[in-house]
């Protein structure tokens, strides 16, 4: 059971940033007028983030990758999470073994 | 009634337990979202309490893998926490409206509840307040079970991921970039989330491919917020 320093540090940075996005929405709706334009740039937020931490999985690192994300996708619209997860790394765990 | 402002010792265990219903299947399906991270953390060199303190702390799943995927040694907190502002930044919008919603949490008890807003805590408690009322008795009932799950399954994960192997040959490092590929279809809306998925998307992989660190992450994001606003605008002027 070690705590390295810098790893302690990286936990805690890693925890501020997430207490500041979840206490913000409380302390802005006290303050701020949410109208329609703020509202769609809000909503785009996350799919736009998401996207963007997983393209370069998706489209850069191989074949396997990308297929597997494709896999994941189709299973997506029909099958709960957890499925869909167990389809994406099943997929990519027999395209590695195939070489890919 | 005198005393109606105080809910009674029986209402509250009640709320709880009805709280601690509604949270199983989740509880179920984070369990083994939990093992993997703890696994993936083990392969990166982070020892069992480090792995634990970091599910406890940050008890956000997407910034945690997020922040294993690009661990360096030594941890860069500028990176990871940058990292975790970006990957988090929804919360905003998920504390705004469901505190909207929390006219019965009273002072600190609002604060409180906000640290343990997970997507799926969050998702449960907008749902339940859609049809009754939001107490904190049944929050903490739909909390207190998940939390000890995420947490409890990251350290089985750290201690069993030694065992487990290398991650990469049965594919468990792909199970967060799944886990996020299921999230964007969530967040699918018709032809204009394409237009930001697709903006994003270029941008970060060209972001990613010249330079080093998450930078990609930041302008994948901006990238895509830009396609949004400007999509905002166009439909102002056209109606």
């Amino acid at each position: 059971m070690t705590l390295d320093l810098s790893i302690f540090f990286a936990i805690l940075a890693m925890a501020a940033a997430t207490i500041f996005t979840r206490i913000s929405g409380l302390v802005l709706i006290r303050h701020v007028e949410i109208d329609g334009r703020r509202r769609t740039a809000i909503e785009a937020i996350p799919p736009a983030v998401l996207m963007a931490v997983i393209s370069p999985t998706a489209f850069a690192a191989g074949w396997a990758e990308t297929l597997a994300c494709a896999a994941t996708a189709i299973a997506a619209r029909r099958l709960p999470m957890l499925a869909s997860v167990v389809v994406g790394v099943a997929t990519v765990a027999l395209l590695r073994a195939a070489g890919l | 009634m005198l005393h109606h402002s105080r809910p009674s010792g029986e209402f509250l265990i009640g709320e709880f337990f009805a709280g601690m219903r509604a949270i199983v299947p989740l509880v179920v399906a984070v369990l083994p979202i939990g093992l993997v991270f703890g696994a993936v953390a083990a392969t990166k060199g982070l020892s069992p309490l480090e792995t634990t303190l970091m599910s406890a702390l940050v008890f956000a799943g997407g910034s945690q893998f997020v922040a294993m995927d690009i661990w360096t040694h030594p941890a860069s907190w500028v990176g990871v926490g940058f990292a975790a502002l970006l990957v988090n930044i929804r919360h905003v919008l998920m504390s705004a409206s469901i505190g909207t919603k929390m006219q019965y949490f009273i002072g600190i008890k609002r604060y409180l509840a906000m640290l343990f807003l997970a997507d799926e805590l969050w998702a449960m408690a907008e749902f339940r307040a859609g049809s009754m009322r939001l107490t904190p008795a049944w929050y903490a009932g739909i909390v207190t079970p998940f939390y000890l799950t995420w947490v409890g399954s990251s350290l089985a994960g750290a201690l069993l991921g030694a065992f487990l192997g290398d991650p990469v040959v049965i594919g468990l490092d792909f199970a967060f970039p799944a886990v996020f590929v299921v999230l964007v279809m969530g967040f699918w809306r018709g032809p204009e989330t394409g237009a930001v998925l697709a903006a994003s998307g270029l941008a970060s992989v060209a972001v990613h491919h010249f330079l080093a660190g998450v930078w990609y992450i930041a302008a994948g994001a901006l990238a895509g917020l830009a396609v949004a606003l400007w999509q905002g605008r166009a439909r102002e002027q056209a109606a």
